[in-house]
């Protein structure tokens, strides 16, 4: 089962739902934190990483003896990511989606492809869960491939659980896609709601059974809670707002290190979620 | 005319938040909200629409069936996985690379032009307003921020003003960065937790790969004080300008709900009184 935490608004306790939920199952469980652009998750889980390696797209080299300058590569591509000028072919690396389209339509064969970096991916574990997680190069612009190859490592034998990044576009989408729950992390807020509604339009457009976890719950005012009522979306969890939790927080610790009755409330919250999608 | 970006690399540090607190201390500036695909500080500044435009980019790949002979090639090069096995696009995959369109050997293949969005020219009772919304699951927020920071900086000439406050998204990203590139300054606003400070160091290695001055503030301080000096001593190794440190203050949440700015809610504030010392440390480093 792949369960995806997903959010809308930054900073409601996406990446605390999910290591928390993780670290209560304790084993047969993978983590895959997709918010690869600012992934926090090993922060909290601390994991003994065992395996780093660095992850590629693919871009156009252009042999220029065989280039004939007929400039078909530049037609074809919808990115102005190559171009002939003049007397040359000039390739723009970190403009390219990697589509392939500028090989496939050179007549002459010119083009091959080299590789742009995307980041790294690092595999680790701690106490039997698998910890997986993509951390993009600084200055690199597009998330949504490097995503991809973390998903890819999606292990269908566990329980997945994936920290997806902000927002409602590319990025996200890619985080959640294909999974069996989306469980959507809000604090009760102006800020919190608005973003709720759209994460839940993007769960909506993908089809996805989902819940919601109110952080910070007693703070702000009631109107997540008469949202949710109203678009019968099940409360799942509500996290109340607790200094001692904010502290332990901004030092790395999980909730159930810190305060361990929370780790049955995360063991019932797993079951719930099961129960409904069955 | 200058223009400062407000970002975090983390979410929910209160970018928009300080944003609001500054709209009320700031004179003769306007505002910008670049964090198209969760745009919030409209919650706060209210924005009368005097102009909305349809933001269009990119294109999606559609299947004329009736000119499809399901010959299968346009499956063979799509690297996205976005045709099905009965020939549909799926428009959520599908990249708008146009890789199928070109070689379609019955040009079965249509490639409209995507509607993603719209964007917003307002005014507020602090100024005039750029602010926009992507639509859910779209495309191209880089370049609809593009547009946005065009639109203002237009707006921001026309009007001789002399500040463009622009409300950042979060992450490293595409559209992070199309807001920071050539601006005159971004303010980091970060917090005092392992992960703001992990994003809080991402974000200022992007700041410094596109040459933008950098600037830190501390939000919710007190909830660690050891961290914040951590911070703060990151920041004089790199030179960075530390403008100050706001404590935790449950005003911000109070005065959100009211759809206000911190000091429209209560004029003063221990959060408000740090906010007044950076807002002035701000207009000294951009000579406002």
């Amino acid at each position: 089962m792949i369960i995806s935490i997903a959010s809308g608004k930054g900073g409601t306790g996406k990446t605390t739902v999910a290591t928390n939920l993780a670290a209560s199952m304790g084993s047969n469980v993978q983590l895959l934190d997709c918010d690869v652009e600012e992934p926090n998750s090993h922060l909290f889980l601390k994991p003994k990483f065992t395996e780093t390696k660095n992850v590629y797209t693919p871009v156009p080299e252009v042999d220029k003896d065989k280039c004939t300058l007929c400039g078909k590569c530049g037609e074809i591509c919808q990115f102005r990511a190559i171009v002939v000028i003049g007397e040359t072919v000039l390739p723009f690396h970190e403009l390219c989606h990697s589509c392939g389209g500028c090989m496939e339509v050179c007549p002459e064969n010119a083009i091959s492809e080299v590789g742009r970096e995307l980041g790294v991916i690092q595999k680790g574990y701690l106490n039997g869960i698998e910890f997986i997680h993509g951390r993009l190069r600084v200055g690199e612009a597009m998330s949504p491939p490097l995503i991809k190859k973390v998903r890819a490592l999606t292990d269908p034998h566990k329980l997945t659980i994936i920290d997806a990044p902000p927002g409602t576009s590319c990025p996200v989408i890619e985080s959640m896609r294909n999974s069996d729950f989306v469980l959507l992390v809000t604090e009760p807020t102006p800020f919190g709601l608005h973003d709720l509604k759209l994460a839940v339009g993007a769960v909506r457009l993908l089809g996805i059974p989902h819940g919601l976890v109110i952080n910070r719950s007693d703070i702000g005012d009631s109107q997540v809670q008469a949202y949710a009522q109203k678009e019968e979306i099940p409360i799942l969890m509500e996290i109340p707002f607790d200094r001692n939790i904010a502290e332990a927080y901004s030092k790395g610790e999980l909730i159930i290190t810190v305060m361990p009755e929370w780790r049955e409330r995360f063991i019932s919250l797993h079951q719930k979620i099961k129960k409904m999608v069955q | 005319m200058k223009e400062m970006i407000v970002i975090s690399g983390k979410g929910g540090t209160g970018k928009t938040s300080v944003m609001a607190a500054f709209a009320s201390l700031a004179e003769n500036m306007m505002l910008c909200d670049a964090d198209v695909d969760a745009a919030d500080l409209h919650l706060i500044m209210a924005p009368e629409v005097q102009e909305r435009q349809a933001f269009q980019s990119g294109n999606t790949a559609v299947i004329n069936k009736d000119k499809c002979t399901e010959c299968g090639l346009c499956r063979d090069l799509c690297r996205w996985d976005a045709v099905s096995e009965t020939f549909e696009i799926d428009s959520i995959a599908c990249e708008g690379c146009g890789v199928c369109v070109y070689f379609c050997p019955e040009e079965a293949i249509d490639f409209p032009v995507d509607t993603c969005g719209e964007w917003f020219i307002s005014d507020t009772r602090f100024g005039p307003m750029v602010h926009a919304r992507l639509g859910i699951a779209e495309e191209n927020s880089g370049k609809l921020v593009t547009l946005v920071r065009k639109e203002a900086k237009k707006l921001a000439e026309a009007k001789n003003l002399d500040l463009i406050l622009t409300d950042g998204p979060p992450g490293i990203g595409c559209p992070v960065i199309a807001s920071i590139g050539g601006a005159d300054a971004v303010l980091i606003v970060t917090e005092p937790s392992v992960s703001g400070v992990h994003d809080m160091e991402r974000v200022v290695q992007l700041a410094e790969h596109f040459r933008v001055p950098a600037m830190v503030c501390i939000n919710k301080f007190d909830i660690n004080t050891e961290m914040s000096m951590e911070i703060e001593r990151f920041c004089q190794n790199k030179g960075l300008t530390f403008l100050g440190r706001i404590p935790f203050d449950p005003i911000f949440t109070k005065a959100m709900v009211q759809g206000q700015t911190i000091y429209e809610y209560n004029s003063d504030s221990n959060a408000g009184l740090a906010v007044r010392q950076i807002w002035e440390k701000i207009g000294n480093s951009l000579r406002i």
